[in-house]
């Protein structure tokens, strides 16, 4: 096997159009692939019209000054701003399509704000959103996404409001300083009132009348102390009534970008693997060398497994320098290397063996490329299309299909070995299955020859 | 079959097959076809195109299997040499490093006295180096046959190694191939050029639509003895006058 090895080697190395060809076109579509899944949709570009005056972005709460502006900064923080000037601008560019929608603030949202958390009457402040209705489904998006952005500044209002309602009740239970309008006041509190209240009701005759009346203001001291105890946990509650615990009871556990680099990794593999296993064995037959050597000078099961070790090889070393350089920019566990390792070379194994299996069916190579380009990409895809987005008899369809062929295996052994739950051994041996099928059938195909 | 009484039929003839035959789906590509190559013998497979020439080859050659009938190889091992039809070699390889690759799996030692005397006999010494996809025709096909004859093994089957040569190439591989048979060798080799195959083999085989229709000398063949006879007209009208 080694002369067989070193001879493709050889012919490998004379021919560097192919080898570029192997090597870069699998990684420019693993890499894209992989950016593909990992990177939400672009940022859309949105023009604001931002009337409020620059120094009048400070609200008054009770004593304190908080800077709308920091509020402001949730909305833009998921868009491209395009700052306008005026009203006419924003509903120019978002009709001639250079943004998605427009955000006009007006200038007095601050006022409104300020007077709508102080109880002070008058209009809710609001913002204008203007989208351009020709695209359809970016102005939904955008839509959504300033709804959310709108619902998450609210969030950090309410919860500062909260807050300094909570400091109002605390002043009044337990006494302090309060400033509003500039003018400093001494609150007693209602604890040091009761306090008071008791100290006199000692000092007073049993037969004193104020007596009966002090003791009615006593008791409501202590039950406006016993319920306002209560009130911060009450109010925290009103504030975020709903907190989300977040457990997964199946599926992954890693990122989505951990996940697209494993895509990535294993499409690399999946590409180099299966086009030059399938493409040596077909240029055997091309070369018409096939024969010459099946006739006693190698065994047929000794030429097909150096074709799908050479192969397997050099989709593995392919697929190991894309981990390296991809975890250049996305944190890898580099101490489950040897999982990587593990999960690179069952891959390599599964691929080669239906590498094989294909270049003993076709007479040359190129149709052994395409009939593998042919393959290797519908598997890809449907070896990761969700479950949310096809219905549940599909999603059993697709995956009982998938199982057939080593994509998803080796996507499932390379995320599980990135950090995944569960363990990398099932995955692992299914590639081992494959493996063994597809050798076999690749054998019974080179005897019909 | 008429056979030359002189020729050798006993127990040492070096590749010896009887009754060979081969289907393609409904199609017989031979039909019980015997051929036996003595040593030192040269022997032409001649016929028209589609009369089981290749298949024959390649059945003898063990790079096919027959549906019926034995094939007997020779007491040293059962080596057989073969010239496939077609170039059978790496274009992106050197000649000398086809060579060595082909030694190699052959098996057995002296690897590069082999491959040397190989390029010496073929005349190719001088272009060892040169990667084969940039030879001419008739070059490739002296590295085609050189592949063929590495072993150094008692019977060699060329499949038409003359059908892309030149008129001087043909005869260079024509004396090559006869110094060999001087030395021993067993060769059988088919053929389209029946002048070629009268000029050059001791004996012929007539094949036509996989029935083989003669096994012997080629002044034998009815009609073609006659000094002002063409022995491509006489072959016609011979297998005209079988059915063929």
């Amino acid at each position: 096997m080694r002369w067989l090895l070193g001879k493709d080697l050889r012919i490998l190395r004379r021919s560097p159009a192919l080898v570029a060809a192997l090597v870069i076109y699998p990684v420019v579509v693993a890499l894209l692939i992989g950016l593909s899944l990992s990177r939400a949709p672009a940022t859309p570009r949105v023009a604001v019209l931002n009337e409020v005056a620059p120094g009048a972005t400070s609200l008054q709460l009770g004593s304190q000054s908080v800077d709308a502006a920091r509020y402001a900064q949730q909305l833009f923080a998921a868009i491209d701003p395009v700052k306008v000037r005026s009203r006419e601008e924003a509903r120019r560019l978002v009709r001639d399509g250079k943004v998605v929608a427009a955000i006009v603030i007006p200038a007095d949202v601050t006022r409104q704000l300020e007077s709508a958390v102080n109880l002070g009457g008058g209009a809710r402040p609001m913002i204008e959103v203007i989208y351009n209705g020709r695209d359809p489904i970016k102005s939904r998006y955008v839509e959504s996404l300033i709804t959310s952005r709108v619902a998450a500044a609210n969030r950090v209002l309410s919860r500062r409001l909260t807050q300094v309602a909570g400091g109002y009740l605390d002043i009044l239970l337990h006494g302090g300083d309060f400033a509003v309008l500039g003018q400093h006041f001494k609150v007693l509190g209602l604890e040091r009132s009761r306090d008071i209240v008791d100290t006199s009701l000692t000092q007073l005759p049993p037969s004193s009348p104020a007596r009966r009346r002090l003791q009615d203001v006593a008791r409501f001291a202590q039950l406006a102390i016993d319920n306002l105890d209560l009130s911060g946990q009450l109010l925290s509650t009103v504030s975020e009534p709903l907190r989300v615990q977040r457990s997964v009871v199946d599926g992954r556990h890693t990122s989505l970008e951990i996940f697209a680099v494993a895509v990535a990794a294993i499409v690399s593999l999946m590409l180099v693997t299966l086009f030059l296993a399938a493409g040596l064995l077909a240029l055997e037959r091309q070369d018409h060398t096939f024969r010459r050597l099946l006739r006693g000078l190698v065994r047929p099961a000794a030429l097909l497994g150096e074709k799908a070790v050479l192969a397997g090889a050099c989709g593995v070393v392919v697929a190991a320098l894309l981990l390296a350089g991809v975890g250049l920019f996305v944190p890898l566990d580099w101490g489950r290397l040897p999982l990587w390792l593990l999960a690179l070379v069952a891959g390599g194994a599964g691929f080669g063996a239906l590498g094989v299996l294909l270049g003993s069916v076709v007479r040359d190579v190129q149709a052994a490329s395409l009939l593998a380009f042919a393959l290797a990409l519908p598997l890809a895809f449907l070896a990761v299309v969700p479950s949310s987005a096809v219905s549940a008899t599909l999603f059993d369809v697709l995956r009982a299909v998938s199982a057939l062929f080593p994509f998803k295996p080796a996507l499932d052994a390379l995320d599980r070995g990135l950090g995944a739950g569960g363990s990398i051994a099932l995955p692992v041996a299914h590639l081992a299955l494959l493996a063994a099928v597809y050798g076999a059938g690749a054998r019974l195909a080179v005897r019909r020859i | 079959m008429p056979r030359d009484a002189d020729q050798p039929a006993g127990g040492v003839a070096p590749l010896r097959a009887t009754g060979i035959a081969k289907r393609f789906g409904e199609r017989a590509a031979l039909r019980g076809v015997d051929v036996d190559v003595a040593h030192g013998e040269v022997v032409a497979v001649i016929g028209p195109n589609g009369a089981g020439k290749t298949t024959l080859l390649e059945i003898l050659a063990g790079a096919q299997h027959a549906d019926s009938g034995v094939v007997q190889r020779g007491a040293d091992g059962g080596r057989v040499g073969w010239v496939p039809q077609q170039l059978a070699v790496y274009g992106r390889l050197t000649v000398a490093e086809n060579l060595r690759l082909f030694a190699r799996l052959d098996g057995g030692g002296e690897i590069e006295a082999r491959v040397a005397g190989m390029l010496t006999e073929t005349g190719l010494h001088d272009r060892a180096e040169d990667l084969v996809a940039t030879l001419s025709g008739g070059n490739r096909q002296r590295v085609n046959v050189a592949v063929g004859l590495l072993g150094d093994p008692a019977v060699v089957l060329l499949d038409e190694p003359s059908a892309s040569l030149d008129p001087r190439q043909r005869e260079r591989l024509w004396s090559f191939l006869a110094a060999r048979a001087a030395a021993g060798t067993a060769v059988l080799v088919t053929t389209h050029d029946v002048a070629e195959a009268r000029r050059h083999a001791s004996r012929v085989l007539v094949l036509a639509d996989g029935e083989a229709l003669f096994l012997g000398p080629p002044s034998q063949i009815a009609g073609t003895d006659r000094a002002d006879h063409d022995f491509e007209l006489a072959l016609l009208a011979f297998l005209e006058q079988r059915g063929h």
